[in-house]
């Protein structure tokens, strides 16, 4: 069984199609990135998925079950921290632990026992007894994850879980992300952050104006997309590049070349400095990061 | 079920009712509106202590109730409740029995008030029964109000003021059905309200205008239509809160 399981899902919103028949599938005990600009429908996936809002057509299944019509078993096996949504302000940290554990339905004794666990875990401890209007950004988002995760979900979908937050949340959440994937949980999460998908991600899914444009690990996509590696150079004068031929693309003071012949590529940079009594200041190869892959397949624009 | 349920209850009690703003403003509101009307006008107590009452279950019962939804879904605490294994009739139905419990406990402050100046409740268990069922009743009206999808809480009070304030001048509170004239009854006959008060002045002064199974029947099927009312088009709406 897959844990997400979606197939030709679509929802519009007055005629604009937020996500336009998505298809596919998270492995069981997968960290699944799920990339796209803003406006692409990210969103709109995690709340169809976590059963928010209903799809206009299609199916899609948690851990098997139909999350249109068994919402509620379906929502039973997974937890999520929402882009935008929000703890009570008006309640402690850990009344707000409490209510969600007991819509649950997870046994009094048991929810204290995991509250515990996991506001030690995520530093929030000592302020179990504050009211969560008087938390950080940071803090709500902390208690965020551990309301998403006092009922031990087997899925865990996170909407841009460390989106304006510091490093060290950051990292304490990431790292997080990391322990799930050894307890064979799974995790759908949504993020700018291309470091991080790259970092933590087994595969990545990118969509754009609601359409799913590739789905690869992150390896996969780096040799996937044209001329695999990148060849940077930088002069100690302006120069024309274009003489070179190549078609390089001017990244700051540097010239970068996609290329999948290294080899050919540096010489004729040598050639073309010796030739133009240019003196090379760096010359690197790297194979393209995550990002420019994502803008090459996403157009680099939004909207 | 239950305990999701009393989830619901307990967060509303603690988020929206148990503030002293909100229970300061919902005995003093009727209160005052009440003393408007009646100051100087020399009535007996036990005349004024029933129209009280129902004023004070009425505008408790209908002045937060409306406003959880819009406000949940403002606060964005909503997207979080209902990512949670709970229905939406649960929520509802949560949401009305706090709204109930807080109408119900505030009405004790207008009996009490009435007991202290000398007036009798000849019929306690009639008053307790009416009290309860309208407490229900009025509640269910208050989620009825909130159901369209907005975000905006002025929208809401707006739509619920402009309901609430006619539904106390034509229920008999204020002008006895009995020196109505026959339009008036006609109009008052809509108003569950009427039936509530009829009741207040049956268990106080005595006497009513109507039967008083017909004051329950009617209390009961209004009860019935804003509860199934209220269910039925927050099933509908709530996904477009998002
Ligand atoms: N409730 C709604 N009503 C109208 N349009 C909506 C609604 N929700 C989303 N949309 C539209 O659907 C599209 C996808 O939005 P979505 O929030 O899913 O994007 P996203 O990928 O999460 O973006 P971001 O990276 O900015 O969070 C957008 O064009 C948005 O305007
Ligand atoms: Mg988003």
């Amino acid at each position: 069984m897959e844990a997400i399981e979606v197939k030709v899902m679509s929802k519009s919103f007055n005629g604009i199609k937020a996500v336009d028949c998505v298809s596919f599938n998270v492995h069981r005990g997968e960290i699944f990135g799920f990339l796209g600009p803003n406006g692409a429908g990210k969103t709109t996936t995690v709340r169809i998925l976590t059963g928010v809002i209903k799809p206009d057509a299609g199916e899609a299944r948690v851990m098997g079950c139909d999350i249109v019509k068994d919402t509620q078993k379906a929502k039973e096996v997974l937890g999520v921290v929402p882009e935008t949504a929000n703890a009570y302000p008006d309640l402690k940290a850990w009344q707000n632990m409490m209510l969600i554990a007991s819509l649950y339905g997870i046994p009094r004794r048991e929810a204290e026992l995991r509250a515990a666990t996991l506001l030690k875990e995520f530093g929030i401890y000592e302020r179990r007894s504050s009211k969560v209007k008087g938390f950080s950004k940071g803090m709500k988002q902390r208690l965020m994850l551990c309301m998403a995760m006092i009922s031990d979900p087997e899925v865990l979908f996170l909407d841009e879980p460390t989106s304006g937050l510091d490093i060290q949340s950051a990292r304490l959440i990431r790292q997080k992300i990391k322990e799930l994937k050894e307890e064979r949980k799974t995790v759908f999460l949504t993020s700018h952050n291309m470091q991080e998908v790259n970092v933590l991600c087994d595969r990545v899914g990118i969509i754009n104006k609601g359409k799913m444009v590739i789905i690869d690990s992150p390896e996969n996509l780096r040799t996937r997309i044209g001329g695999s590696l990148a060849v940077e150079v930088k002069f100690d004068k302006a120069v024309d590049m274009s003489m070179l031929g190549f078609n390089p693309e001017r990244v700051g003071d540097n010239y970068k070349i996609y290329t999948t012949e290294p080899h050919e590529v540096i010489c004729s940079i040598v050639g073309f400095a010796t030739l133009n009594g240019l003196k090379i200041m760096g010359l690197n190869v790297q194979s393209p990061s995550l990002e420019d892959i994502f803008v090459k397949l996403t157009g680099g624009s939004n909207d | 079920m239950i305990r999701k349920l009393w989830a619901v209850i307990w967060k509303d009690i603690q988020m929206y009712y148990f503030k002293g703003p909100v229970i300061i403003f919902g005995v003093l509101f009727p209160l005052f509106l009440f003393l408007a009307f009646y100051i100087g006008r020399n009535l007996p107590a036990a005349f004024l202590i029933p129209g009280l009452l129902a004023m004070t279950i009425f505008f408790t019962s209908t002045s937060v109730s409306p406003v959880i939804m819009p406000w949940e879904t403002q606060m964005r605490t909503l997207e979080r409740l209902i990512s949670c294994p709970i229905e939406v009739r649960t929520l509802i139905f949560g949401d009305i029995l706090a709204s109930f419990i807080f109408g119900a406990c505030i009405s004790a402050v207008p009996v009490t008030v009435g007991i202290a100046l000398g007036v009798g409740v000849k019929s306690p268990v009639i008053l307790a029964a009416a009290i309860f069922i309208s407490a229900f009743c009025f509640s269910s009206l208050g989620l009825l109000f909130s159901a369209p999808p907005t975000s905006l809480v002025s929208n809401i009070m707006m739509l619920s003021a402009f309901v609430k304030f006619p539904v106390v001048f034509i229920s008999g509170i204020f002008i006895p059905m009995e020196q109505m004239p026959g339009w008036g009854v006609a109009v008052a006959s809509l108003s569950p309200l009427t039936y509530f008060t009829d009741l207040a002045r049956y268990s106080i002064q005595g006497y009513a205008y109507y039967p008083i199974y017909l004051d329950f029947v009617v209390l009961l099927f209004y009860s019935a239509l804003f509860l199934i009312l209220a269910v039925k088009l927050h099933e509908r709406t709530s996904a477009m809160r998002f």
